[in-house]
């Protein structure tokens, strides 16, 4: 059975969803905006410098367009004594910084600060090396994730992880929230394809984390900083693990009429001692849209399919291939397809690939969860995402990076509906608790960012989170860079858990109330 | 059993104290870090696993419980540990193995320590009983805490509890011999890693290079054919990659200092005196050699590259950080361990 989820007031989560800063997350400064620009344009060129309304209104929020704030001022080094120079001044002056990549980040990881700088490395954009021996490519932070793919193919060699914007997102900000991507159960996240970075700290020193070997000396401070959301340091340069690219890769489709079986399916698949390069699951309303936009040939009658990749030598993958379709039928599956060509196997993907942009064309807008749970619970949480969602009257799609335990609800609404965003953020929430009751985490790869900042306060006792803000003090004592992101303040969770007075006891008895 | 309490109070104590703790699980791996100071402190009876689902592909357990323990429970699973771990000697603990962050033939190929931790409990030097990460494989709300364990020799904290990912079991393996020169083998391990072929370790030593095939029987024969070389018994075999991993192979014989070079795989031979071992495909050298440690780092950092003096008699010693990287170090110190408790002097001799 499932552990129920805490029960919160509807009421005041409305009140508290709804974005603000938090006063203790906010860093103020006396800095003069015209005197820091002066001292700006003796460091970059003035078209690296962008301050005009409508110049920075192109920055106002990132992929997490529900928020926006206009930031103090766009700085855009082309070199890394510029960005240096840049953080030096702010360190100087006390400004915040945000960093940005793509601006395609789900959590409002790049929403800028209203009195701080927005640090764009976009002009970071060349591949500075390609080692083929050493099977490492040497980039800059602004680089797109694709490009390095492409760049180092006719090698034979790729960069693994590939989230699914992959070709926009960059580099730096891959690293800034440690992306996955759909291979990752077998290739890993960003943190296990990643030799060495070179960050710039607040102060503006450069530091080399991690070497050309494997292996480095001391703290792995390479591993605490990707995923870090750009509250340690800014990456300017990486050099990038790259891997053989497969001999072949097969695809099957394996149909459900429940997702009980689907669940259970991929538990047999694991246990049999297969790792798939990739292994999706899409439920019926997913399905349908997907279907209904791309045409990839996917039962809309189905309640759940799966999509199970297998790459590598051509012998490995026909053995792979023929276990996993047995288990498949073994599980109840109606009808298992395997892609004949590569043209079928990647219109399979196709849909897959697209079922956000077709969620989107099912409803005026839609809200990207990002939760993990461990497998097992697959079924149960779906039906409870189920419940929860006709409780709120909202409609939710699911997708699932089922080998991970990675879920991607997406809740169906409309924004120019009056308080239909604030529905879509307490179920949000509500689903968030779900993960967290059966021990899964409320963000698997899409970041905290300042989304899920409340979120956090359900995941971590208060000893945790100062253990965070003393690790982020390590790096950057006085919280310059994204402040009030990723890391809620206590003052913040003092106040969210208020709402949860449950079985009459206030939660959190040992944090001062505010 | 499960002594969290006993180990906080410990801790606590020594907090009010001002007494330094030396964290000991098996004491297999004493010889690897420095001299560490303080008051021995056992935590090997904080021991057993406490959660292991193998459809999870995740394994929960006290510090304390012996890395035997865990292996034969996969084993019997069809799982195992896919960073190949050394244990040093019967006693090895999963608290050290993590601490130690130290990483078999299967490190290029697979995965290492840090790849496969997903959670970790931790008591800190507040006397704090903390808890990052979790048992599932993508998790990225706080801090990368648990990472940041591996390899920090206990220096930051007592690991209560560790969750690791597990692989299955290759369904085979075989070990291919060639005869061949250093510069051969050396040009030989980057062009097959170039390929898209099953390895699972490439290691060269005295005019033998040996590479390991895992995966289906029919991608194993199909990778041999294009390879050609000598295929070992496969008794043979596992005791030539026993011998390695737990250092009994000849090569680690003898008095002269061991160092341990991690190095980009494609470097040609550091010019450096001694014998040399090529592991993980080039991408680490075991030298036995008497150049000083100025000479090594030196060589090391101008190849960006990190070495360690890993057994002599002088003690084991670790490349010197950058000045600013080294502050950078002291500041996270201090965040988990303010008052410099925990495995003093473990790491590096200022705290």
């Amino acid at each position: 059975m499932l552990p129920l989820p805490p029960t919160a007031n509807d009421a005041n989560l409305f009140k508290i969803m709804n974005y603000s800063p938090h006063s203790a997350e906010q860093t103020s400064h006396n800095m003069d905006k015209g005197e820091f620009l002066r001292q700006l344009k003796t460091q970059l060129k003035a078209d690296n410098i962008l301050s005009e309304p409508e110049q920075l209104r192109v920055y106002e929020c990132d992929a997490l367009s529900v928020y926006q704030v206009l930031p103090w001022l766009v700085v855009l080094p082309e070199t890394t004594e510029q960005a240096q120079a840049v953080l030096k001044l702010c360190s100087k002056y006390g400004v915040p910084v945000v960093v940005r990549g793509a601006g395609t980040g789900l959590s409002g990881g790049a929403l800028p600060v209203a009195n701080g700088v927005l640090l764009s490395m976009a002009k970071f954009n060349r591949i500075l090396a390609i080692d083929p021996d050493n099977r490492c490519a040497r980039v800059q932070s602004g680089v797109r994730n694709l490009a390095v793919s492409e760049a180092t193919a006719p090698y034979g060699l790729y960069y693994a992880p590939d989230p699914s914007s992959q070709l926009a997102c960059t580099i730096g900000g891959n690293i800034a929230e440690n992306s996955g991507g759909v291979h990752c159960l077998k290739y890993g996240l960003t943190v296990n394809n990643i030799l060495s970075i070179h960050l710039l700290t607040i102060d503006g020193d450069l530091l080399t984390l991690g070497g050309a070997g494997l292996d480095s000396s001391g703290y792995d401070l390479l591993a605490i900083v990707t995923g870090s959301e750009g509250l340690l340091g800014i990456v300017v340069e990486a050099t990038l693990k790259l891997l053989p690219m497969p001999e072949t890769a097969s695809t099957l489709l394996a149909i459900f009429t429940s997702i009980e079986q689907a669940g259970a399916a991929v538990a047999a698949i694991i246990s049999d001692g297969l790792i798939p390069a990739g292994l999706e699951m899409m439920d019926s309303l997913a399905i349908q849209a997907a279907e209904a936009f791309i045409h990839a040939g996917y039962p809309v009658d189905a309640a759940a399919l799966l999509l199970c990749e297998m790459d590598g030598m051509s012998e490995q993958v026909t053995e792979d291939i023929a276990r996993a379709r047995a288990i498949f039928y073994a599980q109840g599956a109606s009808e298992v397809r395997l892609a004949e060509t590569d043209h079928e196997r990647k219109k399979l993907w196709a849909g897959r690939k697209a079922t956000f942009p077709a969620v989107g064309r099912l409803s005026p807008d839609y809200y990207c969860m990002d939760g993990t749970i461990p497998r097992k619970y697959l079924a149960d949480v779906l039906l409870g995402i189920a419940d929860l969602a006709a409780q709120y009257g909202l409609a939710v799609a699911n997708v699932f990076h089922a080998g991970d335990g990675n879920l991607h609800p997406l809740i169906l609404y409309d924004a120019n509906k009056d308080n239909d965003l604030a529905r879509v953020e307490v179920l949000g929430h509500k689903i968030l608790e779900l993960c967290i009751a059966v021990g899964g985490t409320i963000t698997g790869e899409h970041g905290v960012g300042m989304e899920k900042l409340n979120g956090m306060c359900l995941q971590f006792a208060t000893a945790e989170l100062q253990q965070f803000h003393a690790v982020k003090a390590a790096f950057d004592a006085r919280g310059l860079l994204n402040a009030g992101k990723a890391i809620p303040s206590l003052a913040r969770c003092a106040e969210f858990g208020a709402m949860h007075v449950h079985h009459g006891q206030l939660p959190r008895p040992d944090l001062e109330r505010f | 059993m499960d002594n969290t309490d006993q180990l906080r109070e410990c801790v606590l104590a020594a907090i009010a104290h001002k007494t330094p703790l030396h964290i000991i699980g098996g004491n297999s791996k004493a010889f690897y870090g420095r001299a560490t100071q303080g008051e021995p402190f056992h935590v090997a009876k904080h021991s057993g696993v406490i959660h292991y689902e193998p459809t999870e592909l995740v394994i929960t357990a006290r510090c304390g419980t012996p890395l035997a323990d865990i292996k034969k429970l996969l084993t019997e699973h069809g799982q195992m540990l896919a960073f190949e771990p050394p244990h040093f000697g019967n006693t090895a603990t999963i608290g050290g193995t993590v601490s130690a962050g130290l990483s078999g033939s299967r490190r290029a190929y697979t995965s290492a320590v840090r790849d496969v931790v997903l959670g970790i409990r931790l008591i800190n030097g507040q006397g704090e009983v903390v808890k990052f990460g979790g048992e599932v494989m993508k998790n990225v709300a706080g801090f990368d805490v648990s990472r940041l364990q591996v390899g920090a020799l206990g220096t930051l904290g007592v690991l209560l509890d560790i969750s690791l990912k597990v692989l299955p079991r290759p369904e085979t393996e075989i070990t291919l011999a060639f005869i061949l020169n250093e510069a051969q083998a050396l040009t030989t391990m980057i062009e097959l890693g170039r390929q898209n072929l099953p390895l699972s370790a490439m290691c060269f030593e005295s005019n033998t290079l040996h590479v390991r095939l895992s995966g289906a029987e029919s991608a194993l024969k199909a990778a041999q054919q294009r390879l050609g070389g000598e295929v070992l018994s496969p008794i043979i075999a596992k005791t030539f990659w026993r011998s390695l991993r737990e250092q009994q192979h000849e090569f680690f014989q003898g008095d002269t200092p061991l160092w341990r070079l991690s190095l980009a795989p494609a470097t040609p031979q550091p010019q450096l005196s001694g014998q040399w071992f090529i592991d993980w495909g080039g991408a680490l050298r075991w030298l036995k050699t008497d150049e000083s440690a100025e000479t090594i780092f030196a060589t090391m950092q101008s190849l960006s590259a990190h070495a360690c003096r890993f057994r002599s008699v002088l003690g084991c010693e670790f490349q010197p950080p950058a000045e600013a990287l080294a502050k950078l170090q002291r500041n996270i110190k201090h965040a988990f361990d303010p008052h410099g408790l925990f495995n003093r002097g473990r790491l590096y001799a200022e705290w």
